[in-house]
C-alpha cells in the first residue's frame, strides 16, 4: 500500500511539474498587457539614450492618455537574443530598437517588420527632417523599415594634441601623411596608433574607410548586393594591401591584437600619452572624457576625419560608422497599436524636448537645422563637428558587420583579424571572403 | 552505464527485492528527460534544418552535416579541442597529484598553504577570465607594469601564445579542484602501508612510487575523466578571455557552436556541431570507463 501511495504521489507531482513548465511556456501572451502599463509596448536598450526615452514616454503619455507607450529596457547583448527569440515566437513588442542593416533585413525577410514607407510619404515634414544618409541604413529594397531615434556615431580619428605638438606634426590629410607620421612617432618611442584589436570590430573601421576612399561607396554596395567576386574588387584588394603596409610599418601599438575595445584600454593609451592616434566611433569621445576629464577639458584631445587616398575614387567627406539606432514597428501589431506607434515616432521622437535631452547626453541626432541648438551645448565644438561631419557627408556607410548578414559579418571579422595578424595575405583575404559570401 | 554495471554485478550479492526501488529514480529521470533528452532530440531535428531563429525551420537534409564535417573552421575547432584536452590533462594531472599528496600531510604549514591553493576554486570563471585578461594585457598588465621581460609578452594577442595562455589559465582555475580529489585520495591510504615500507627500508621516493601512486590509481581515473570530459565544455573562460581569437587560434568546438548559433544565427549548423560535441563526450567517457577498469573497481584494501 505504501508503495502504491508513493507511486501515485510521484506521478501526480511529476504531472504537476510538467503542467507548470508547459503553462509557463505558453502564458507569456503577446505584446500589450504584459509589462507595467497598458500602452503600446516598446523594447529599448539601457545604454545610451535610456534617459531620453524615459523622459519622452512620460511626456507623451501625459498628452495621449488613449494611446500610451510603455517602455521596457534591456541590456545590449542579452537584448539581441531576447528580441530574436520573442519576435521569432510571435511574442515581440510593437516597437523595438535595432541597428538597421543586415540584422533588420533578417527580420524583414521573415515578414516580422511593418513597412513605414507609406506613412513617411504621407508626412513629408517627418521624412524630410531626417538625414537621408541615415535613413538608408533601415531601407531594404527601397522600403523604409525603421526610423532613427538617437544620435549618429560616425568614426573619426582622435589624436593627442600634446604629442603632435612635441613632434611638430599635423593631423594626417592623406594616407602618405599617415605613413610619415607612423615613422615619426615610432622614432620617438611613441606608438603611432592604438587599437582594441581583440574585439575585432575596430579592425573593420580601417577597411571600411580605405575601401571607401580607394573605390568609393559603390564597392561596398556591390558587396552588400551579394555580387559574385565583389570581395576581389581591386579596391578591396588594394585596401587590404594598405592595411598590411600599415601593420608591417609598425603603425599599431604593440600588442594591439590582445587589447579589448570594451574596457577603454585603447583610448587610455592615447590620453596617457602612450599612443598618438586612435580611429574610433564618436562614442570614443565619451570614453576619453570619462577616463580623463582633464585631458578633454584642457583641450589636449584633437579630432579629424579619415585621411584621403591620393588617386582614390571616394570623396573625402564620406564617413562610416553606426548611423544611429532605429525603432521598427512589428508587422504583427494590431491596427490601433500600429497607429499609436507611428504617431509616436512622428511626433514623440525628435521633437524639441527630445532633441534637447539627446544633446544634453552628448548625442547628436541626424535631424536638420540643429546649428543654433548645438551652440548652447556643453561640448559645442565637438557636437558641432560631429553634426557637420554627418550633414555634409556624401555617403554615410553603416558598419559592415551590421550591414551584412550576421553569418557573413562574423566571417569578415575573423578573416580581417587574420589579415591584421599577418596570418593571411591580402589576396587570401579577398579569396576567402568571396568564398564565405558565396555560401 | 549504471544499468550495465548493475547487470554485471555478481549475482547473489544483491537480491532482486533488495536495494532502493526504481521509483526513487523516477523524479530524476523525469527531469532528465524533460530538460536533457527532449532538448537533445530537438537539437538533432534542428541539425537537419536551416533556421535563423526567426522564421520556421526549413528542411535542409544533410547540408548542415556536410558543412560541419567538411568546413575548415569546424575541423580546426575540433582539433583545437583535442589539443586543449590532451595538453590540459598533461599539465594538470602531475601538478594536481603532487600538490594533493603534499597537502594531504598533517603538518600545520601544509594546511596553511592548502588554503592558498584553493583560492581559485572560490572565484567565478568570468571573474578569473577578466582578472587574467588584465594581468596579461601587453600595455597595462603585469609584465609591462613591473618591467619583467619574461612576462612582457603579447600573451593573448599572439596566435601562437594565446592557446597556451588559455591552457595556463584553465589549469590555474581547475588545479585546486583536482588537488582536492588527490588530497582526499591520499588521506585514504592506510598509514600501516607506509610503516611497513619504512621498516623494509623504502625511502620517501620509493614509497611514493610503490604505495601512493598505485593506491591513487582510481583517483587518477576519476580526475582524468572529469578533466577530459570537462574540457569539452570549456566555454565561459575562453569566451571572456579571447572570444576565440586572435583569428581562429582559440576557437574551440563549444565556442564555434556558440558563435555559429548565436552570433551568425545559423541554428541548424550549430545544432549539428553540438551533436558532434555530445557524441564526442559520450564516446570519450565510455572509452575511459572501459579502458581504465573503472567498472571493475574494487577495494584495494582487501585483507588489510
Amino acid at each position: 500500500m505504501a508503495t502504491r501511495m508513493s507511486t501515485r504521489l510521484l506521478v501526480t507531482a511529476g504531472a504537476a511539474a510538467l503542467a507548470l513548465t508547459v503553462t509557463a511556456c505558453g502564458s507569456s501572451g503577446r505584446t500589450t498587457g504584459s509589462g507595467s502599463g497598458d500602452g503600446t509596448l516598446v523594447w529599448a536598450l539601457t545604454q545610451g539614450s535610456e534617459a531620453t526615452f524615459r523622459a519622452s514616454a512620460t511626456e507623451w503619455n501625459k498628452a495621449h492618455a488613449d494611446s500610451k507607450v510603455d517602455y521596457q529596457f534591456f541590456q545590449n547583448d542579452p537584448y539581441k537574443q531576447k528580441l530574436r527569440t520573442a519576435v521569432g515566437a510571435g511574442n515581440g513588442p510593437v516597437l523595438f530598437e535595432n541597428w538597421g542593416g543586415g540584422a533588420l533585413a533578417d527580420y524583414v525577410k521573415a515578414g516580422k517588420v511593418a513597412d513605414l514607407t507609406p506613412d513617411l510619404d504621407k508626412n513629408p515634414e517627418w521624412k524630410n527632417r531626417i538625414f537621408p544618409s541615415v535613413l538608408k541604413s533601415a531601407t531594404i529594397d527601397g522600403k523604409v523599415y525603421g526610423v532613427p531615434v538617437n544620435g549618429v556615431q560616425p568614426v573619426v580619428l582622435y589624436f593627442n594634441k600634446d604629442l603632435f605638438q612635441k613632434a611638430g606634426a599635423e593631423p594626417p590629410k592623406t594616407w602618405d601623411d599617415l605613413l610619415a607620421l607612423v615613422k615619426k612617432f615610432k622614432a620617438q618611442g611613441i606608438a603611432p596608433i592604438s587599437m582594441g584589436g581583440a574585439s575585432k570590430w575596430p579592425d573593420l573601421m580601417w577597411l571600411e574607410y580605405l575601401v571607401d576612399r580607394v573605390g568609393g561607396p559603390d564597392t561596398f554596395a556591390n558587396i552588400a548586393a551579394g555580387k559574385k567576386g565583389a570581395w576581389s574588387d581591386p579596391a578591396v584588394l588594394k585596401s587590404a594591401q594598405m592595411i598590411k603596409q600599415l601593420v608591417d610599418a609598425g603603425g599599431f601599438a604593440r600588442g594591439f591584437t590582445s587589447v579589448s575595445a570594451d574596457a577603454g584600454q585603447a583610448e587610455a593609451q592615447v590620453y596617457t600619452g602612450k599612443a598618438a592616434m586612435i580611429l574610433q566611433g564618436s562614442w570614443g569621445y565619451g570614453t576619453i572624457a570619462s577616463g580623463s576629464p582633464k585631458f578633454v577639458s584642457e583641450g589636449h584631445l584633437g579630432w579629424a576625419g579619415f585621411p584621403a587616398v591620393t588617386g582614390g575614387k571616394g570623396d573625402a567627406t564620406n564617413i562610416v560608422g553606426n548611423t544611429a539606432n532605429f525603432f521598427s514597428v512589428s508587422a504583427q501589431a494590431s491596427a490601433k497599436e500600429k497607429k499609436t506607434a507611428v504617431s509616436y515616432l512622428k511626433d514623440g521622437v525628435y521633437n524639441d524636448s527630445y532633441v534637447d535631452s539627446l544633446l544634453k547626453n552628448g548625442d547628436v541626432p541626424p535631424v536638420k537645422d540643429l546649428d543654433a541648438k548645438l551652440k548652447t551645448t556643453k561640448n559645442a565644438d565637438w557636437t558641432t563637428y560631429v553634426y557637420h561631419l554627418t550633414r555634409d557627408a556624401k555617403s554615410f556607410q553603416l558598419s559592415w558587420d551590421q550591414a551584412l548578414s550576421p553569418a557573413l559579418g562574423d566571417a569578415l571579422l575573423t578573416h580581417l583579424d587574420q589579415l591584421f595578424l599577418g596570418q593571411i595575405s591580402p589576396q587570401q583575404f579577398c579569396a576567402q571572403m568571396d568564398q564565405a559570401a558565396a555560401k | 552505464m549504471t544499468l550495465t554495471d548493475a547487470s554485471k554485478a555478481p549475482p547473489g550479492r544483491r537480491g532482486s527485492g533488495d536495494g532502493p526501488p526504481f521509483l526513487m529514480a523516477l523524479p530524476a529521470l523525469l527531469l532528465f528527460a524533460l530538460f536533457a533528452l527532449v532538448p537533445m532530440a530537438i537539437v538533432v531535428y534542428l541539425s537537419f534544418t536551416r533556421w535563423d531563429g526567426l522564421g520556421s525551420p526549413a528542411w535542409a537534409g544533410f547540408d548542415n552535416w556536410h558543412e560541419a564535417l567538411t568546413s575548415d573552421v569546424t575541423r580546426h575547432a575540433l582539433w583545437l579541442t583535442l589539443k586543449m584536452m590532451l595538453i590540459s590533462w598533461a599539465v594538470q594531472t602531475p601538478l594536481a597529484l603532487l600538490l594533493g599528496v603534499f597537502v594531504a600531510g598533517k603538518q600545520r604549514y601544509r594546511a596553511l598553504l592548502a588554503v592558498f591553493y584553493f583560492v581559485p576554486l572560490l572565484i567565478s570563471t568570468a571573474a578569473i577570465a577578466i582578472i587574467f585578461k588584465n594581468l596579461l594585457d601587453p600595455n597595462f598588465g603585469l609584465g609591462a607594469t613591473l618591467h619583467l621581460p619574461l612576462l612582457d609578452k603579447d600573451w593573448l594577442g599572439d596566435p601562437q601564445l594565446a592557446f597556451y595562455a588559455v591552457v595556463f589559465v584553465i589549469a590555474w582555475q581547475f588545479l585546486p579542484f583536482h588537488t582536492l580529489l588527490y588530497q582526499a585520495g591520499a588521506r585514504q591510504i592506510p598509514a600501516s602501508l607506509y610503516e611497513a615500507a619504512s621498516i623494509d627500508g623504502a625511502g620517501r621516493i620509493k614509497q611514493f612510487w610503490h604505495i601512493t601512486l598505485p593506491q591513487l590509481r582510481y583517483t587518477i581515473v576519476t580526475s582524468s575523466t572529469l578533466m577530459t570530459v570537462g574540457s569539452l565544455t570549456y566555454f565561459d573562460l575562453v569566451f571572456v578571455l579571447t572570444g576565440g581569437g586572435p583569428g581562429y587560434s582559440t576557437r574551440i568546438l563549444p565556442l564555434d557552436m556558440y558563435i555559429t548559433g548565436f552570433q551568425s544565427n545559423q541554428m541548424g549548423l550549430a545544432s549539428a556541431i553540438s551533436v558532434v560535441l555530445v557524441a564526442a563526450g559520450l564516446v570519450l567517457s565510455l572509452a575511459l570507463v572501459r579502458f581504465s577498469g573503472f567498472s571493475r573497481m574494487r577495494s584495494q584494501q582487501a585483507g588489510m
